[in-house]
Protein backbone atom coordinates (compact mmCIF):
# COMPACT_ATOMS: atom_id res chain seq x y z
CA UNK A 1 0.00 0.00 0.00
CA UNK A 2 1.68 3.07 -1.09
CA UNK A 3 0.60 6.01 1.33
CA UNK A 4 1.75 9.81 1.74
CA UNK A 5 4.55 10.66 3.85
CA UNK A 6 4.07 14.05 4.46
CA UNK A 7 4.34 15.65 8.19
CA UNK A 8 1.01 15.92 8.70
CA UNK A 9 0.64 12.20 8.37
CA UNK A 10 3.59 10.76 10.35
CA UNK A 11 2.41 13.21 13.07
CA UNK A 12 -1.26 10.91 12.91
CA UNK A 13 0.73 7.77 13.11
CA UNK A 14 2.61 8.81 15.99
CA UNK A 15 -0.70 10.08 17.81
CA UNK A 16 -2.57 7.17 16.42
CA UNK A 17 -0.12 4.84 18.47
CA UNK A 18 -0.43 6.76 21.42
CA UNK A 19 -4.46 6.58 20.75
CA UNK A 20 -4.65 2.77 20.71
CA UNK A 21 -2.22 2.23 23.27
CA UNK A 22 -4.52 4.42 25.40
CA UNK A 23 -7.13 2.19 24.78
CA UNK A 24 -5.36 -0.93 25.17
CA UNK A 25 -3.86 0.02 28.35
CA UNK A 26 -7.16 1.21 29.88
CA UNK A 27 -8.50 -2.43 29.59
CA UNK A 28 -5.66 -3.97 31.58
CA UNK A 29 -5.44 -1.31 34.32
CA UNK A 30 -8.07 -2.14 36.45
CA UNK A 31 -7.34 -5.52 36.32
CA UNK A 32 -3.70 -4.38 37.32
CA UNK A 33 -5.10 -2.11 40.13
CA UNK A 34 -7.30 -5.07 41.77
CA UNK A 35 -3.81 -7.01 42.21
CA UNK A 36 -2.06 -3.93 43.61
CA UNK A 37 -5.12 -3.33 46.11
CA UNK A 38 -5.37 -6.47 47.19
CA UNK A 39 -1.54 -6.84 47.95
CA UNK A 40 -2.03 -3.63 50.20
CA UNK A 41 -3.05 -3.11 54.09
CA UNK A 42 -6.31 -2.10 54.11
CA UNK A 43 -6.05 1.07 55.92
CA UNK A 44 -3.94 2.45 52.60
CA UNK A 45 -6.65 0.76 50.79
CA UNK A 46 -9.37 2.76 52.54
CA UNK A 47 -7.99 5.80 52.96
CA UNK A 48 -7.17 6.02 49.09
CA UNK A 49 -3.57 5.95 48.82
CA UNK A 50 -3.22 2.68 46.45
CA UNK A 51 -3.02 3.60 42.58
CA UNK A 52 -1.04 1.11 40.16
CA UNK A 53 1.62 -0.60 43.49
CA UNK A 54 0.80 -1.59 46.38
CA UNK A 55 1.18 0.54 49.23
CA UNK A 56 2.21 -1.64 52.88
CA UNK A 57 2.64 -4.60 50.67
CA UNK A 58 1.34 -8.00 52.82
CA UNK A 59 -0.53 -11.15 52.13
CA UNK A 60 -3.09 -10.82 54.39
CA UNK A 61 -6.10 -11.12 52.24
CA UNK A 62 -3.93 -14.25 50.59
CA UNK A 63 -3.89 -15.92 53.94
CA UNK A 64 -8.01 -14.79 55.08
CA UNK A 65 -8.56 -16.53 51.29
CA UNK A 66 -6.66 -19.52 52.13
CA UNK A 67 -8.43 -19.93 55.46
CA UNK A 68 -11.78 -19.38 53.72
CA UNK A 69 -12.72 -23.32 53.22
CA UNK A 70 -15.97 -22.19 51.80
CA UNK A 71 -14.01 -20.03 48.81
CA UNK A 72 -12.12 -23.62 47.52
CA UNK A 73 -15.42 -25.67 48.00
CA UNK A 74 -17.05 -22.78 45.77
CA UNK A 75 -13.91 -22.59 43.49
CA UNK A 76 -14.10 -26.75 43.05
CA UNK A 77 -17.98 -26.21 42.32
CA UNK A 78 -17.63 -24.02 39.35
CA UNK A 79 -14.72 -26.78 37.97
CA UNK A 80 -17.17 -29.46 38.57
CA UNK A 81 -19.38 -27.40 36.58
CA UNK A 82 -17.12 -26.61 33.55
CA UNK A 83 -16.36 -30.20 33.48
CA UNK A 84 -19.65 -31.44 32.95
CA UNK A 85 -20.99 -28.24 30.94
CA UNK A 86 -18.20 -28.16 28.62
CA UNK A 87 -18.20 -32.14 28.44
CA UNK A 88 -21.88 -32.34 27.86
CA UNK A 89 -21.47 -29.59 25.23
CA UNK A 90 -18.95 -31.47 23.22
CA UNK A 91 -21.30 -34.58 23.09
CA UNK A 92 -24.73 -33.30 22.17
CA UNK A 93 -23.12 -30.57 19.72
CA UNK A 94 -21.31 -33.69 17.82
CA UNK A 95 -24.58 -35.53 18.14
CA UNK A 96 -26.73 -32.96 16.76
CA UNK A 97 -24.88 -31.11 14.46
CA UNK A 98 -23.72 -34.06 12.16
CA UNK A 99 -27.34 -35.40 11.33
CA UNK A 100 -28.47 -31.54 11.24
CA UNK A 101 -26.29 -30.41 8.64
CA UNK A 102 -27.30 -32.45 5.95
CA UNK A 103 -29.55 -31.18 3.16
CA UNK A 104 -33.17 -31.05 3.90
CA UNK A 105 -33.35 -34.04 0.42
CA UNK A 106 -31.23 -36.31 2.45
CA UNK A 107 -32.73 -35.55 6.10
CA UNK A 108 -36.23 -34.73 6.00
CA UNK A 109 -38.33 -32.89 8.60
CA UNK A 110 -34.44 -31.05 8.92
CA UNK A 111 -35.58 -28.02 8.74
CA UNK A 112 -38.42 -28.07 10.92
CA UNK A 113 -36.00 -29.16 13.76
CA UNK A 114 -33.45 -26.49 13.04
CA UNK A 115 -36.48 -24.03 13.38
CA UNK A 116 -37.40 -25.43 16.92
CA UNK A 117 -34.36 -24.73 18.07
CA UNK A 118 -33.82 -21.30 16.43
CA UNK A 119 -37.08 -20.65 17.98
CA UNK A 120 -35.85 -21.41 21.70
CA UNK A 121 -33.07 -19.03 21.25
CA UNK A 122 -35.53 -16.44 20.60
CA UNK A 123 -38.22 -17.20 23.26
CA UNK A 124 -38.12 -17.92 26.68
CA UNK A 125 -40.70 -18.52 29.36
CA UNK A 126 -38.85 -16.44 31.55
CA UNK A 127 -36.68 -16.85 34.99
CA UNK A 128 -40.04 -18.10 37.10
CA UNK A 129 -40.92 -20.91 34.79
CA UNK A 130 -37.21 -21.97 34.33
CA UNK A 131 -37.38 -21.89 38.61
CA UNK A 132 -40.39 -24.17 38.50
CA UNK A 133 -39.53 -26.50 36.13
CA UNK A 134 -36.43 -27.25 37.95
CA UNK A 135 -38.13 -27.46 41.08
CA UNK A 136 -40.31 -30.44 39.79
CA UNK A 137 -37.14 -32.57 38.51
CA UNK A 138 -35.99 -32.49 41.89
CA UNK A 139 -32.89 -30.43 41.01
CA UNK A 140 -32.51 -27.79 43.52
CA UNK A 141 -29.13 -27.93 44.79
CA UNK A 142 -27.93 -30.05 42.56
CA UNK A 143 -25.19 -29.21 39.97
CA UNK A 144 -26.88 -30.66 37.35
CA UNK A 145 -29.51 -27.71 37.47
CA UNK A 146 -26.77 -25.35 36.65
CA UNK A 147 -25.24 -27.85 34.20
CA UNK A 148 -28.11 -28.60 31.89
CA UNK A 149 -30.15 -25.67 32.28
CA UNK A 150 -26.95 -22.93 31.98
CA UNK A 151 -26.10 -25.64 28.90
CA UNK A 152 -29.24 -25.19 27.46
CA UNK A 153 -28.62 -21.28 27.13
CA UNK A 154 -25.92 -21.42 24.70
CA UNK A 155 -26.05 -25.20 23.41
CA UNK A 156 -28.05 -24.12 20.53
CA UNK A 157 -25.51 -21.08 19.37
CA UNK A 158 -22.99 -23.66 19.49
CA UNK A 159 -24.89 -26.07 17.01
CA UNK A 160 -25.51 -23.81 14.54
CA UNK A 161 -21.69 -23.33 14.64
CA UNK A 162 -21.08 -26.78 14.15
CA UNK A 163 -23.92 -26.95 11.29
CA UNK A 164 -22.37 -24.74 9.65
CA UNK A 165 -19.12 -25.83 9.65
CA UNK A 166 -19.82 -29.54 8.69
CA UNK A 167 -21.75 -27.85 5.50
CA UNK A 168 -19.07 -26.25 4.30
CA UNK A 169 -17.89 -29.62 4.07
CA UNK A 170 -17.06 -31.56 1.28
CA UNK A 171 -20.75 -33.42 -0.16
CA UNK A 172 -18.56 -36.24 -0.96
CA UNK A 173 -17.12 -37.07 2.41
CA UNK A 174 -20.60 -38.23 2.91
CA UNK A 175 -20.85 -40.48 -0.37
CA UNK A 176 -17.17 -42.50 -0.25
CA UNK A 177 -18.54 -43.01 3.11
CA UNK A 178 -21.26 -44.88 2.03
CA UNK A 179 -20.08 -46.42 -0.65
CA UNK A 180 -17.52 -48.09 1.46
CA UNK A 181 -20.52 -49.32 3.86
CA UNK A 182 -20.30 -46.90 6.76
CA UNK A 183 -23.32 -46.11 8.76
CA UNK A 184 -23.73 -42.54 10.21
CA UNK A 185 -22.75 -43.42 13.20
CA UNK A 186 -19.59 -44.65 11.98
CA UNK A 187 -19.30 -41.40 9.39
CA UNK A 188 -19.38 -39.74 12.29
CA UNK A 189 -17.15 -40.80 14.32
CA UNK A 190 -14.60 -41.89 12.30
CA UNK A 191 -15.09 -38.77 9.76
CA UNK A 192 -16.34 -35.85 10.91
CA UNK A 193 -15.40 -35.95 14.35
CA UNK A 194 -11.62 -35.96 13.42
CA UNK A 195 -12.06 -33.19 10.62
CA UNK A 196 -14.55 -30.61 12.70
CA UNK A 197 -11.63 -30.38 15.79
CA UNK A 198 -10.98 -26.63 15.16
CA UNK A 199 -14.95 -25.91 15.45
CA UNK A 200 -15.77 -28.28 18.18
CA UNK A 201 -12.43 -26.80 20.20
CA UNK A 202 -14.30 -23.15 19.72
CA UNK A 203 -17.57 -24.59 21.03
CA UNK A 204 -15.98 -25.78 23.69
CA UNK A 205 -13.72 -23.09 25.07
CA UNK A 206 -17.49 -20.45 24.46
CA UNK A 207 -19.08 -23.32 27.03
CA UNK A 208 -16.13 -23.09 29.33
CA UNK A 209 -16.14 -19.43 29.69
CA UNK A 210 -19.51 -19.45 29.92
CA UNK A 211 -20.18 -21.86 32.71
CA UNK A 212 -17.32 -20.70 34.22
CA UNK A 213 -18.68 -16.92 34.19
CA UNK A 214 -22.09 -17.77 35.05
CA UNK A 215 -23.47 -16.59 38.54
CA UNK A 216 -27.55 -16.20 38.40
CA UNK A 217 -28.94 -19.91 38.07
CA UNK A 218 -26.08 -20.46 41.26
CA UNK A 219 -28.04 -17.74 43.14
CA UNK A 220 -31.59 -19.30 41.86
CA UNK A 221 -30.85 -23.10 42.03
CA UNK A 222 -28.78 -22.93 45.06
CA UNK A 223 -30.91 -22.35 48.66
CA UNK A 224 -27.49 -23.13 50.35
CA UNK A 225 -24.25 -21.05 50.41
CA UNK A 226 -21.99 -24.25 50.52
CA UNK A 227 -23.78 -25.27 47.27
CA UNK A 228 -22.79 -21.73 45.29
CA UNK A 229 -20.35 -22.00 42.63
CA UNK A 230 -17.46 -19.29 42.74
CA UNK A 231 -18.95 -16.59 40.67
CA UNK A 232 -22.19 -16.59 42.45
CA UNK A 233 -20.39 -16.87 46.02
CA UNK A 234 -18.25 -13.83 45.03
CA UNK A 235 -21.09 -11.79 43.93
CA UNK A 236 -22.88 -12.53 47.28
CA UNK A 237 -20.07 -10.97 49.14
CA UNK A 238 -18.15 -8.80 47.30
CA UNK A 239 -20.97 -6.79 45.15
CA UNK A 240 -24.79 -8.03 46.51
CA UNK A 241 -25.83 -4.84 48.57
CA UNK A 242 -28.23 -5.64 51.60
CA UNK A 243 -31.89 -4.17 49.62
CA UNK A 244 -32.82 -2.68 52.49
CA UNK A 245 -33.77 1.11 52.93
CA UNK A 246 -30.46 2.75 51.90
CA UNK A 247 -29.45 6.54 51.94
CA UNK A 248 -26.04 8.00 50.46
CA UNK A 249 -24.48 8.69 53.69
CA UNK A 250 -25.01 4.87 54.45
CA UNK A 251 -23.93 3.96 51.05
CA UNK A 252 -20.78 5.72 51.69
CA UNK A 253 -20.15 4.35 55.15
CA UNK A 254 -20.58 0.70 53.97
CA UNK A 255 -17.87 1.49 51.08
CA UNK A 256 -15.89 2.82 54.12
CA UNK A 257 -15.92 -0.16 56.51
CA UNK A 258 -15.49 -2.86 54.19
CA UNK A 259 -12.85 -5.10 53.68
CA UNK A 260 -11.58 -3.65 50.25
CA UNK A 261 -8.28 -5.30 49.77
CA UNK A 262 -10.29 -9.13 50.89
CA UNK A 263 -13.07 -8.27 48.22
CA UNK A 264 -10.47 -7.34 45.46
CA UNK A 265 -8.07 -10.33 46.65
CA UNK A 266 -11.01 -12.55 45.93
CA UNK A 267 -11.40 -11.29 42.84
CA UNK A 268 -8.13 -10.93 41.41
CA UNK A 269 -8.24 -15.19 42.41
CA UNK A 270 -11.38 -15.53 40.68
CA UNK A 271 -9.87 -13.94 37.33
CA UNK A 272 -6.98 -16.30 37.68
CA UNK A 273 -7.99 -18.66 35.72
CA UNK A 274 -9.37 -16.97 32.91
CA UNK A 275 -6.09 -14.83 32.58
CA UNK A 276 -4.03 -17.85 32.42
CA UNK A 277 -5.74 -19.41 29.77
CA UNK A 278 -6.50 -16.47 27.90
CA UNK A 279 -3.19 -15.90 25.99
CA UNK A 280 -3.29 -19.41 24.80
CA UNK A 281 -6.53 -19.63 24.10
CA UNK A 282 -7.22 -16.46 22.42
CA UNK A 283 -6.01 -17.54 18.67
CA UNK A 284 -9.15 -20.04 19.24
CA UNK A 285 -11.67 -17.43 19.92
CA UNK A 286 -11.30 -15.53 17.61
CA UNK A 287 -10.68 -18.17 14.54
CA UNK A 288 -14.06 -19.79 15.54
CA UNK A 289 -16.09 -17.34 15.17
CA UNK A 290 -15.58 -17.18 11.72
CA UNK A 291 -15.64 -20.86 11.07
CA UNK A 292 -19.11 -21.18 11.85
CA UNK A 293 -20.72 -18.77 9.50
CA UNK A 294 -22.54 -19.33 6.55
CA UNK A 295 -20.37 -19.43 3.44
CA UNK A 296 -21.81 -19.66 -0.02
CA UNK B 1 -29.11 -38.98 17.13
CA UNK B 2 -30.65 -36.05 17.82
CA UNK B 3 -32.70 -37.55 19.96
CA UNK B 4 -30.70 -36.77 23.86
CA UNK B 5 -29.78 -33.37 22.56
CA UNK B 6 -33.27 -33.00 21.72
CA UNK B 7 -34.69 -34.08 24.90
CA UNK B 8 -32.59 -32.37 26.86
CA UNK B 9 -33.55 -28.90 25.11
CA UNK B 10 -36.86 -30.07 25.29
CA UNK B 11 -36.80 -30.12 28.83
CA UNK B 12 -35.26 -27.32 30.15
CA UNK B 13 -36.11 -24.33 27.08
CA UNK B 14 -39.73 -25.73 25.67
CA UNK B 15 -41.42 -27.34 28.80
CA UNK B 16 -40.34 -23.86 30.92
CA UNK B 17 -41.97 -21.62 28.26
CA UNK B 18 -45.40 -23.80 29.26
CA UNK B 19 -45.09 -22.11 32.38
CA UNK B 20 -46.44 -18.86 30.72
CA UNK B 21 -49.43 -19.75 31.88
CA UNK B 22 -48.46 -18.55 35.21
CA UNK B 23 -49.44 -15.71 33.80
CA UNK B 24 -52.79 -15.75 33.29
CA UNK B 25 -53.97 -17.45 36.48
CA UNK B 26 -54.22 -17.46 40.07
CA UNK B 27 -50.95 -19.36 40.95
CA UNK B 28 -50.81 -21.50 44.47
CA UNK B 29 -47.70 -22.91 44.74
CA UNK B 30 -49.05 -26.13 46.47
CA UNK B 31 -51.22 -26.85 44.01
CA UNK B 32 -48.71 -26.17 40.96
CA UNK B 33 -49.63 -25.37 37.66
CA UNK B 34 -51.74 -27.80 36.45
CA UNK B 35 -54.09 -27.04 40.44
CA UNK B 36 -54.31 -23.08 39.84
CA UNK B 37 -57.28 -21.71 37.99
CA UNK B 38 -56.91 -19.45 35.23
CA UNK B 39 -58.10 -15.84 35.49
CA UNK B 40 -57.17 -14.44 32.54
CA UNK B 41 -55.86 -10.90 31.81
CA UNK B 42 -56.06 -9.78 35.86
CA UNK B 43 -51.70 -9.70 36.07
CA UNK B 44 -51.90 -7.67 32.94
CA UNK B 45 -54.31 -5.51 33.52
CA UNK B 46 -53.05 -4.92 37.24
CA UNK B 47 -49.20 -4.72 35.77
CA UNK B 48 -50.44 -1.49 33.98
CA UNK B 49 -51.53 0.29 36.56
CA UNK B 50 -48.28 -0.06 38.44
CA UNK B 51 -45.95 3.11 38.74
CA UNK B 52 -43.18 0.81 38.13
CA UNK B 53 -44.07 -0.77 35.30
CA UNK B 54 -43.66 2.07 33.18
CA UNK B 55 -40.41 3.11 35.00
CA UNK B 56 -38.66 -0.66 34.11
CA UNK B 57 -39.90 -0.63 30.55
CA UNK B 58 -37.89 3.14 30.25
CA UNK B 59 -35.00 2.15 31.65
CA UNK B 60 -34.62 -1.09 29.74
CA UNK B 61 -35.04 0.94 26.55
CA UNK B 62 -33.21 3.73 27.33
CA UNK B 63 -30.14 2.07 28.48
CA UNK B 64 -30.29 -0.28 25.82
CA UNK B 65 -30.74 1.75 23.20
CA UNK B 66 -27.50 4.05 23.99
CA UNK B 67 -25.99 0.29 24.38
CA UNK B 68 -26.57 -0.59 20.96
CA UNK B 69 -25.56 2.73 19.47
CA UNK B 70 -22.42 2.95 21.31
CA UNK B 71 -21.71 -0.57 20.79
CA UNK B 72 -22.13 -0.22 16.79
CA UNK B 73 -19.99 2.84 16.70
CA UNK B 74 -17.04 2.46 19.51
CA UNK B 75 -16.00 -1.07 17.92
CA UNK B 76 -16.33 0.76 14.31
CA UNK B 77 -13.91 3.70 15.00
CA UNK B 78 -11.16 1.68 17.04
CA UNK B 79 -11.30 -1.27 13.94
CA UNK B 80 -10.76 1.61 11.40
CA UNK B 81 -8.05 3.13 13.94
CA UNK B 82 -6.24 -0.35 14.37
CA UNK B 83 -6.43 -0.58 11.04
CA UNK B 84 -4.38 2.52 10.21
CA UNK B 85 -1.63 1.19 11.95
CA UNK B 86 0.93 -0.59 10.56
CA UNK B 87 3.10 -2.04 13.13
CA UNK B 88 2.10 -5.57 13.29
CA UNK B 89 3.51 -6.53 16.15
CA UNK B 90 1.49 -3.79 18.10
CA UNK B 91 -1.29 -4.35 16.20
CA UNK B 92 -1.36 -7.83 17.63
CA UNK B 93 -0.70 -7.28 21.18
CA UNK B 94 -3.46 -4.58 21.51
CA UNK B 95 -6.41 -6.75 20.03
CA UNK B 96 -4.91 -9.37 22.46
CA UNK B 97 -5.34 -7.22 25.42
CA UNK B 98 -8.69 -5.39 24.54
CA UNK B 99 -10.48 -8.74 24.06
CA UNK B 100 -9.83 -9.75 27.24
CA UNK B 101 -12.45 -7.78 29.40
CA UNK B 102 -15.23 -9.26 27.29
CA UNK B 103 -13.88 -13.00 28.81
CA UNK B 104 -14.30 -12.10 32.37
CA UNK B 105 -17.55 -11.74 33.90
CA UNK B 106 -19.64 -9.09 35.45
CA UNK B 107 -19.30 -10.78 38.80
CA UNK B 108 -15.43 -9.78 38.85
CA UNK B 109 -15.75 -6.44 36.43
CA UNK B 110 -18.68 -5.42 38.73
CA UNK B 111 -16.37 -5.27 42.10
CA UNK B 112 -13.76 -3.71 40.25
CA UNK B 113 -15.95 -1.41 38.91
CA UNK B 114 -17.30 -0.39 42.29
CA UNK B 115 -14.15 -0.06 43.56
CA UNK B 116 -12.86 2.12 41.28
CA UNK B 117 -15.73 4.33 41.40
CA UNK B 118 -15.68 3.99 45.09
CA UNK B 119 -16.48 6.88 47.22
CA UNK B 120 -12.49 6.55 48.53
CA UNK B 121 -11.40 4.74 45.58
CA UNK B 122 -9.16 6.24 42.71
CA UNK B 123 -11.29 8.10 40.27
CA UNK B 124 -12.75 9.83 43.38
CA UNK B 125 -9.23 10.61 44.41
CA UNK B 126 -8.17 11.67 40.39
CA UNK B 127 -10.71 14.43 41.06
CA UNK B 128 -9.32 15.18 44.32
CA UNK B 129 -5.77 15.88 42.35
CA UNK B 130 -7.95 18.46 40.16
CA UNK B 131 -9.76 20.36 43.56
CA UNK B 132 -12.66 18.85 42.77
CA UNK B 133 -14.48 17.23 45.45
CA UNK B 134 -15.62 13.12 45.38
CA UNK B 135 -18.54 12.20 43.95
CA UNK B 136 -20.46 9.01 45.34
CA UNK B 137 -20.57 7.58 41.68
CA UNK B 138 -23.01 4.43 42.14
CA UNK B 139 -25.31 5.75 44.33
CA UNK B 140 -26.42 8.73 42.02
CA UNK B 141 -29.46 7.41 39.87
CA UNK B 142 -28.52 10.61 37.40
CA UNK B 143 -25.48 8.98 36.91
CA UNK B 144 -26.03 5.15 36.45
CA UNK B 145 -27.18 4.64 32.96
CA UNK B 146 -24.25 6.85 31.61
CA UNK B 147 -21.65 4.31 34.21
CA UNK B 148 -23.97 1.58 32.85
CA UNK B 149 -23.23 1.82 29.35
CA UNK B 150 -19.94 3.43 29.95
CA UNK B 151 -18.68 0.42 31.33
CA UNK B 152 -20.12 -1.94 29.24
CA UNK B 153 -18.74 -0.36 26.17
CA UNK B 154 -15.30 -0.53 28.14
CA UNK B 155 -15.63 -4.50 28.66
CA UNK B 156 -17.33 -5.28 24.79
CA UNK B 157 -15.65 -2.96 22.57
CA UNK B 158 -12.68 -5.18 21.67
CA UNK B 159 -14.33 -7.98 21.01
CA UNK B 160 -16.93 -6.39 18.87
CA UNK B 161 -14.18 -5.06 16.57
CA UNK B 162 -13.07 -8.77 15.57
CA UNK B 163 -16.06 -8.24 13.20
CA UNK B 164 -15.01 -4.74 11.87
CA UNK B 165 -11.76 -5.89 11.42
CA UNK B 166 -12.27 -9.05 9.64
CA UNK B 167 -15.00 -6.92 7.23
CA UNK B 168 -11.81 -4.77 7.17
CA UNK B 169 -9.20 -6.91 6.02
CA UNK B 170 -12.49 -8.32 3.06
CA UNK B 171 -11.40 -4.84 1.22
CA UNK B 172 -9.18 -5.69 -1.52
CA UNK B 173 -5.91 -3.53 -1.39
CA UNK B 174 -6.04 -3.05 -5.11
CA UNK B 175 -8.65 -0.29 -4.62
CA UNK B 176 -6.17 1.56 -1.86
CA UNK B 177 -3.44 1.29 -4.62
CA UNK B 178 -5.60 2.48 -7.44
CA UNK B 179 -7.20 5.29 -5.00
CA UNK B 180 -3.54 6.47 -4.33
CA UNK B 181 -2.70 6.10 -7.85
CA UNK B 182 -5.34 9.39 -8.43
CA UNK B 183 -3.70 10.87 -5.37
CA UNK B 184 -6.13 9.91 -2.87
CA UNK B 185 -4.63 10.98 0.92
CA UNK B 186 -6.37 8.93 4.36
CA UNK B 187 -9.37 10.65 4.70
CA UNK B 188 -10.57 9.85 0.92
CA UNK B 189 -9.42 6.53 1.51
CA UNK B 190 -11.86 5.90 4.53
CA UNK B 191 -14.45 7.89 2.96
CA UNK B 192 -14.47 6.43 -0.39
CA UNK B 193 -13.10 2.91 -0.14
CA UNK B 194 -13.27 1.78 3.61
CA UNK B 195 -16.28 3.14 4.44
CA UNK B 196 -18.22 1.34 1.45
CA UNK B 197 -16.83 -1.90 1.77
CA UNK B 198 -17.78 -2.39 5.01
CA UNK B 199 -21.29 -0.94 4.74
CA UNK B 200 -22.48 -4.05 4.70
CA UNK B 201 -21.51 -5.33 8.00
CA UNK B 202 -22.58 -2.29 9.57
CA UNK B 203 -25.91 -2.58 8.52
CA UNK B 204 -26.22 -5.92 9.59
CA UNK B 205 -24.72 -5.53 13.37
CA UNK B 206 -27.33 -2.80 13.57
CA UNK B 207 -30.12 -4.75 12.17
CA UNK B 208 -29.77 -7.81 14.36
CA UNK B 209 -29.04 -5.64 17.37
CA UNK B 210 -32.55 -4.34 16.81
CA UNK B 211 -33.48 -7.66 18.37
CA UNK B 212 -32.05 -6.92 22.01
CA UNK B 213 -33.46 -3.57 22.25
CA UNK B 214 -35.03 -4.62 25.28
CA UNK B 215 -31.76 -6.47 26.70
CA UNK B 216 -30.06 -3.89 29.09
CA UNK B 217 -27.99 -6.67 30.32
CA UNK B 218 -29.39 -8.53 33.82
CA UNK B 219 -26.05 -9.51 34.58
CA UNK B 220 -24.21 -6.25 34.59
CA UNK B 221 -26.78 -4.04 35.97
CA UNK B 222 -27.70 -6.90 38.90
CA UNK B 223 -24.04 -6.55 39.82
CA UNK B 224 -23.82 -2.83 39.35
CA UNK B 225 -26.93 -1.54 40.95
CA UNK B 226 -28.30 -0.66 44.89
CA UNK B 227 -31.56 0.29 46.14
CA UNK B 228 -30.32 3.78 45.62
CA UNK B 229 -30.34 3.62 42.12
CA UNK B 230 -33.67 1.69 40.92
CA UNK B 231 -35.65 4.72 39.54
CA UNK B 232 -33.37 4.79 36.58
CA UNK B 233 -31.00 1.48 36.78
CA UNK B 234 -34.23 -0.77 37.66
CA UNK B 235 -34.44 -2.81 34.18
CA UNK B 236 -37.02 -5.69 32.93
CA UNK B 237 -35.15 -8.22 34.26
CA UNK B 238 -33.90 -7.10 37.47
CA UNK B 239 -37.69 -6.09 38.17
CA UNK B 240 -38.46 -9.54 37.14
CA UNK B 241 -36.10 -11.19 39.84
CA UNK B 242 -36.66 -9.26 42.68
CA UNK B 243 -40.78 -9.65 42.12
CA UNK B 244 -40.98 -13.01 41.23
CA UNK B 245 -38.22 -14.64 43.22
CA UNK B 246 -37.45 -12.82 46.12
CA UNK B 247 -41.07 -11.05 46.62
CA UNK B 248 -42.22 -14.11 45.33
CA UNK B 249 -45.23 -12.70 43.52
CA UNK B 250 -44.79 -15.27 40.56
CA UNK B 251 -47.85 -14.52 38.60
CA UNK B 252 -46.94 -11.01 38.16
CA UNK B 253 -43.29 -11.38 37.47
CA UNK B 254 -43.99 -14.23 34.66
CA UNK B 255 -46.61 -11.95 33.47
CA UNK B 256 -43.96 -9.12 32.95
CA UNK B 257 -41.42 -11.32 31.99
CA UNK B 258 -43.40 -12.67 29.23
CA UNK B 259 -44.73 -9.37 27.83
CA UNK B 260 -40.77 -8.96 27.25
CA UNK B 261 -39.92 -11.88 25.78
CA UNK B 262 -42.70 -11.62 23.18
CA UNK B 263 -41.76 -8.02 22.14
CA UNK B 264 -38.27 -9.24 22.14
CA UNK B 265 -39.21 -12.59 19.85
CA UNK B 266 -41.22 -9.99 17.64
CA UNK B 267 -38.38 -7.67 17.35
CA UNK B 268 -35.58 -10.75 16.77
CA UNK B 269 -38.00 -12.29 14.48
CA UNK B 270 -38.10 -8.79 12.47
CA UNK B 271 -34.47 -7.98 12.56
CA UNK B 272 -33.46 -11.61 11.28
CA UNK B 273 -35.83 -11.06 8.46
CA UNK B 274 -34.79 -7.72 7.52
CA UNK B 275 -30.90 -9.14 7.54
CA UNK B 276 -31.76 -11.77 5.34
CA UNK B 277 -34.10 -9.71 2.85
CA UNK B 278 -31.25 -6.66 3.12
CA UNK B 279 -27.76 -8.97 3.19
CA UNK B 280 -29.06 -12.40 2.13
CA UNK B 281 -27.92 -12.91 6.12
CA UNK B 282 -28.67 -16.49 7.19
CA UNK B 283 -28.28 -18.37 10.38
CA UNK B 284 -28.40 -21.71 9.02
Amino acid sequence: MVRDQSFGSKWFDHMLIVLLALMAISCILPLWYTLALSLSSNTAASAGDVWLWPVGFNLNSYSQIMQDAQFFKSFWTSVQRVALGAGLNFIIVALMAYPLSRSAAQFKGRNVFMWMLVFTMLFNGGLIPLYLTVKEFGLINNIWALVLVGGAQTIVFNIILAVNFFRNLPRELDEAALVDGAGPWYTLARIYIPLAVPVLATVTLFSIVYHWNEFLYGLVFMTRETNYPLQTYIQQLVVSVDPATMSEDQYRRMAEMSNRTLDAAQIFIAMLPVLAVYPFLQRFFIHGITLGSVKE
Amino acid sequence: MLLPGFVWLLIFSIVPMFGIIIAFQNFNPGAGITGSKLIGLEHFRYMFTLNDTRSIFFNTLFIALMKIAANLMVPLVFALLLNELRVQLLKRWIQTIVYLPHFLSWVILGGIVLDLFAYNGPVNQLFGLFGASPVVFFAKAELFPYLVVGTDVWKEFGFNTIIYLAALTGISPALYEAASMDGAGRWRNLWHITLPGIRTTVVLLAVLSLGNVLNAGFDQIFNLYNPLVYSTGDIIDTWVYRTGLLNLQYELATAVGLLKSFIGFILISVSYFLAYRLINYRIF
